[in-house]
């Protein structure tokens, strides 16, 4: 499965980002191939609605999961609809979350934070 | 002529002076662009109220002729649009109602549908006309409603005072663009200072003639007041910080009409305001 994970560099060494829309490259990560390519967050300088675009990147790229600290509401509606599951990261390191989500122990993402109406987010 | 009171936060008196203002005046329009928290109308309790709804217009997809091309996404600046699972979905919350998504589809699969963000109020209150906007909660932006209340026919046809929302976003700057005069209300502390500051700095860059009402003054030291001296600003008036005053108000009671001594308060201000506007139209004119 593919996952994708809001990072903070492009290398393996890298840690994640703690905003999703605002993240500067995301790291698509092949849980059976162990594969990782990283894309660049083209939302990261949007005006607004980055969350909206951000999300649009991570459907494009066909993964079924998303790991992120945090997530705003319009962002998760857009994820949701495209049946892609959101997991809350449990730290900064990427080795230890897709760990943590191979033994099956990355709960669920709950809080939803409200969205800022294309005045930041 | 259009008068605009504004302050840099909620709760300094801006509603309390707009309204006693609109009050001791022989006949005026008292217009709430406080869209998200607008309580003049508590305090008028206008009657004979009719209401107009305001809407913007959003863009909705027919997918039976979306091909997918997602030049509309690209187009859009806001990013309020998203193509998942061959299905375009606009976000209402984000849309900024530029039209432009739909001029931009080649299959003309985008129209426009009316969304209601919220209501105009127009009612009579004695000797003022009330015409209150009210923006329904989760709107992203009451700037449509204002501009509906500005648009209103009545507006600057007698003398009307705009209650502005605090602050000094893109929506202040819409309440005031068309004002012929800026009442700034501020608090005698640091705090109001700070607050008054930012709404000078606002009704500077729209070069708009302006003074300040301090409210709420005490004996002794005046920071507000210093700040003014210090800025050159006039002070049209200061409110005492009295309790018979802030009872009537925190009982949604309009002073004016209810004592002679604030009538007396407000009328000698509201003479200086109306000369003070006169000056300033006829220096710019
Ligand atoms: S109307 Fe303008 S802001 Fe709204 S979705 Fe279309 S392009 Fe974006
Ligand atoms: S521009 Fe029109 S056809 Fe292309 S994706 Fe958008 S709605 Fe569909």
């Amino acid at each position: 499965m593919k996952i994708a994970i809001p990072v903070d560099d492009k290398s393996t060494e890298t840690s994640v980002c703690q905003s999703f829309g605002r993240t500067p490259y995301y790291l698509i990560y092949d849980t059976e191939s162990k594969e990782s390519v990283f894309l660049d967050n083209s939302a990261a300088a949007s005006q607004g609605g980055a969350g909206i675009k951000a999300a649009q990147t991570i459907v494009d790229s066909k993964v079924s999961a998303l790991l992120t600290p945090r997530c705003g509401e319009n962002a998760a509606d857009v994820l949701k609809a495209a049946n892609i599951k959101l997991y809350k990261t449990v730290n900064a390191s990427i080795q230890d979350n897709i760990d943590a989500l191979n033994d099956g122990k990355l709960s669920l993402l709950e809080d939803i934070h409200p969205g800022f109406h294309g005045h930041g987010g | 002529m259009k008068i605009a009171v504004l302050s840099g936060k909620g709760g300094t008196g801006k509603t309390l002076v707009s309204v006693n203002l609109a009050s001791a005046a022989k006949e005026a329009i008292y217009m709430d662009c406080d869209v998200e928290e607008p309580n003049g109308r508590l305090f008028f309790k206008p009657k004979n109220i009719t209401s107009e709804s305001v809407s913007i217009k959003i863009p909705f997809a027919d997918q039976k002729l979306c091909i997918g091309c997602r030049k509309c996404i690209d187009f859009c600046k806001f990013n309020a649009i998203a193509f998942i699972i061959n299905k375009v979905i606009v976000f209402d919350d984000v849309c900024h109602s530029c039209g432009g998504c739909v001029l931009f589809c080649p299959e003309k699969a985008l129209s426009e549908k009316d969304k209601i963000i919220g209501e105009v109020q127009s009612g009579v209150s004695e000797n003022v006309s009330v015409i209150t906007g009210i923006l329904n909660t989760g709107e992203a932006s009451g700037v449509p409603l204002i501009k509906k209340l500005l648009n209103n026919n009545l507006a600057g046809k007698a003398l009307t005072f705009i209650d502005c929302p605090p602050g000094s976003a893109c929506i202040v700057m819409e309440s005031i663009k068309d004002a012929d005069y800026c009442l700034m209300v501020a608090e005698p502390t640091l705090f109001g200072v700070h607050n008054l500051n930012m709404v000078y700095e606002l009704v500077k860059l729209f070069k708009k003639p302006h003074a300040a009402v301090l409210n709420k003054c005490l004996e002794g030291e005046n920071p507000a007041e210093d700040f003014c001296r210090e800025k050159d600003i006039k002070i049209l008036g200061k409110i005492p910080f009295d309790s018979e005053l802030g009872t009537l108000n925190s009982n949604a009671l309009i002073s004016v009409r209810e004592n002679q001594k604030y009538r007396d308060m407000f009328s000698s201000m509201l003479q200086i305001v109306a000369k003070e506007v006169q000056h300033e139209t006829v220096a710019n004119s």
